[in-house]
Order: structure tokens, then sequence, then C-alpha cells
């Protein structure tokens, strides 16, 4: 395949429809700028200021917008809460939609089809598969992601992290538990 | 179209495999593909669902064997190909025989990275009041289009409520014939039983991004 690829961008650059340094520039973009500790700020944001919070439950893309640090995102990005009542868990039954400028590019696991096939059908399956044991009660919320929008699932605070600063909190929030395949980490997993 | 990338429900593909400290591409090829799908995207050579489309074409057999950014490269030599923008003989030299043809947006330069860092905005002026509104029960139309379609098959026949309007977007159906054809945009939640049957989790919902022309009032 590699050398497929290659033959396909000698093609397209000898044809004048690609310059091999943009290229470049976008594989270096996804490798070192756009990844999930986009999503990382976002989180901990949201738990440390509820009137962010808010507006992050309300309009996604615009409330991300306000965070400078945090690269531009596009339009239709929604968040959704998770609560002990409430899990919420993203898919892309039909290939891989993600929030990219949030988390990064899509790990293969999401984009295969044991994730996409069982997730809409056997989420405590899937979940089991990551390690992750809800209670029996706990409503399992599957978001299909099979239009433009986007989700980001807001994962609960951990207990114990009471007067954490936004930067500390960061290193508890993964990128799965903003997928929903995961849960954020306890204190004592970081110390 | 019914192809196997519409996966929603499915057996047999086994668990879901984790892999801890993933890189973000696993061959230095992987990104070079991403790149080119997304630059030549970005010179207008087709839209997002044009080229969804060219990878649910991938025979079956094929798409199931191959890696993700696998079925990018296919996807996109058979869409390079089917526009004249590069011919067979092209393919088989691995070089270009004849000069290029222009592309709608021009060549995505260094300078214009921005331009695919940032997604586009799919929303567009309504046309018409939307049908449905926050509580409304609807189901989904039972409907096989050939074409490409963002309605998955596990749903089609279901009655669902209507959880929150998302406003007027592109409808994929027509964008990926090449027309935007807006429509408007639900977020539709099904029970789990609904859908799967009287033995499902009764603590599963599961919800899909619905344009109008996939839902009738229930």
């Amino acid at each position: 395949m590699q050398l497929r690829v290659r033959a396909l961008e000698t093609i397209l650059t000898e044809k004048g429809y690609v310059d091999p340094a943009a290229l470049g520039l976008i594989v270096e973009a996804y490798e070192t700028k756009i990844g999930p500790h986009n999503g990382q700020r976002v989180v901990a944001r949201a738990w440390a200021d509820p009137v962010f919070k808010r507006a992050l439950l309300e309009d996604a893309t615009e409330a991300v917008g306000t965070l400078g640090h945090v690269s531009r995102v596009g339009d239709h990005l929604v968040a959704v809460e998770n609560t002990p009542k409430l899990h919420n868990m993203v898919v892309c039954t039909l290939c891989s939609c993600y929030p990219w400028e949030m988390l990064g590019l899509p790990p293969v696991w999401y984009k295969s089809a044991p994730y996409r096939s069982r997730a809409v059908k056997d989420p405590r399956g899937v979940l089991a598969d990551f390690g992750v044991t809800l209670p029996a009660d706990t409503e399992i919320r599957v978001w299909d992601s099979t239009a433009e929008t986007r989700f980001l699932v807001l994962p609960m605070r951990p207990a114990g992290t009471e007067g954490w600063s936004e930067e500390r909190l960061t290193s508890l929030v993964t990128r799965d538990s903003m997928i929903g395949t995961g849960l954020a980490k306890r204190p004592d997993e970081v110390a | 179209m019914d192809g196997v990338h519409d996966m929603g429900g499915m057996d047999g593909f086994g668990k879901v495999e984790p892999e801890p400290n993933e890189p973000v591409f696993h061959e230095a090829w992987e990104g070079r593909v991403m790149a080119m799908n997304r630059a030549v995207g970005a010179a207008g050579a087709w839209n997002i669902d044009v080229a969804r489309f060219s990878r649910e074409l991938l025979p079956p057999q094929v798409y199931l064997s191959s890696s993700y950014y696998e079925r990018w490269q296919l996807a996109m030599e058979r869409l390079l190909v089917e526009r004249g923008l590069v011919d067979a003989d092209e393919l088989a030299a691995g070089r270009a025989l004849r000069p290029g043809k222009p592309l709608q947006r021009g060549k995505l330069t260094t300078a214009d990275i921005g331009r695919v860092m940032t997604r586009g905005s799919f929303g567009r002026p309504a046309t018409a009041p939307a049908r449905f509104a926050p509580g409304d029960r609807v189901r989904a139309k039972n409907i096989h289009p050939r074409t490409h379609t963002r309605l998955p098959r596990y749903v089609r026949g279901h009655v669902g409520i209507v959880e929150r309007v998302q406003g007027c977007h592109v409808f994929p159906d027509s964008s990926a014939l090449g027309h935007e054809d807006p429509q408007w945009l639900y977020t539709v939640r099904f029970e789990g039983r609904e859908l799967w049957g009287a033995d499902a989790d009764p603590a599963l919902t599961v919800s899909i991004e619905a344009f109008e022309p996939y839902l009738d009032p229930a």
C-alpha cells in the first residue's frame, strides 16, 4: 500500500492537484497540534466553571470558541453531560464521524467493525471491553453521529477533586472519557 | 445503499480492541492518504458526501478486509478516475501522462492550510418551517435508496421521539449526487427495546441525527 500511495501522490503532484509541502503540514498538524488536549481543556473548564459548563451544554460550538487557547472548532458541536443516572457514548455506525477538533483523529477501534456494530446494540458489552462497568439502572444513551453534528461527552468530575485547579483537573480527562467508552481518572490514578 | 458500511446492530465482529498509546498514524503512508483526501477535497474536486459514498461503493469483501486508510486510498483512486481527474493508465504507470485539469477552488497551498483544519459549516437557511418539534413521535421511513443515505438500517420502520432540532443542514443523500438540497435535521431518540426487541437492555436509548425526509409522523 505504501508504494501505491506514493504513486498516487506523485501523480497528483505532477498534475498540479496537490502540493506535497501542504500535505506535510496537514499531517504535522494532526500529529502535533490537534488532539485530545483540546477536549481536555474544555472538560476541565466545565468542571471548574459552572457558567462555562452551562454555556457548553447550551451551545458547545460557541462556548468552545470563547476559549482562546483551544483551536477553533467547526460548527455543530454538541456537548452531552454524564450524570450518576445517565451515561453517554458516541459512535458513528456508518463511517467514522468524530469531533476532530476536540479529540484529534479517531483511534482505530472507533472506526472498527466491532465498535460500530455493537455500540448501538450492546453498549454495556462494549464498555466491558474497556474494563468499565456501570450500575444496571444507569441509563446508557448512545449518540450515533449520522450527520455533521459532532458530540463531545462531558464526563463526571471525579470525587476527591474539590479545590483542584483547572490545570490539575485536565490530567484526569482521558480521550475515552470524552467518547463515553471510559470514565475520568480518579485522583489516585494520577498521583 | 444497503452496504456493509451500515454496521449498527450486526453481530460477529468480535471484541473492541483498544490499543494503549496508539499513534496518530501507524504508517507514514496513512498520513499522506488522509492529507491527500483533505487537500483534493479542499481544492473542490468533490464534497465529503461524495467521498463517503465512494467508500461505501467499495465491494463488501474489499471494504471489510481493508484498513481504514486503505479504504480511503482505494475510494480516492476510484473517484479520481470517475471524475476524469486521473486516468487509469496513469495509476498503472505511477506517474502523470497528461496535464491536470483545473480544480474548482484551486490547489491547496501551504499558506491555505487553515482551510482544512477547521470544519466547514453545513447549516443552511431554511426554505420551509420545520415539520417536527421536540417531543413529537416520528417513525423512521422504511426506505432503501440505492444511493448514499445517512439513515441507518437499524432504525428503519421504528418509532422514536424528536429530542432536538439541529437546524437546516446540507442533505447528504442529495449532496452525494451533487446538490445541497438543505433539509431540517433532528436528533431522534429510540428506546433500546423498540430497536432490538423485548430482550434488549431496558436502560438503553439510542439516537440518530435524522433529516426530515427520513421521518413520518407517528
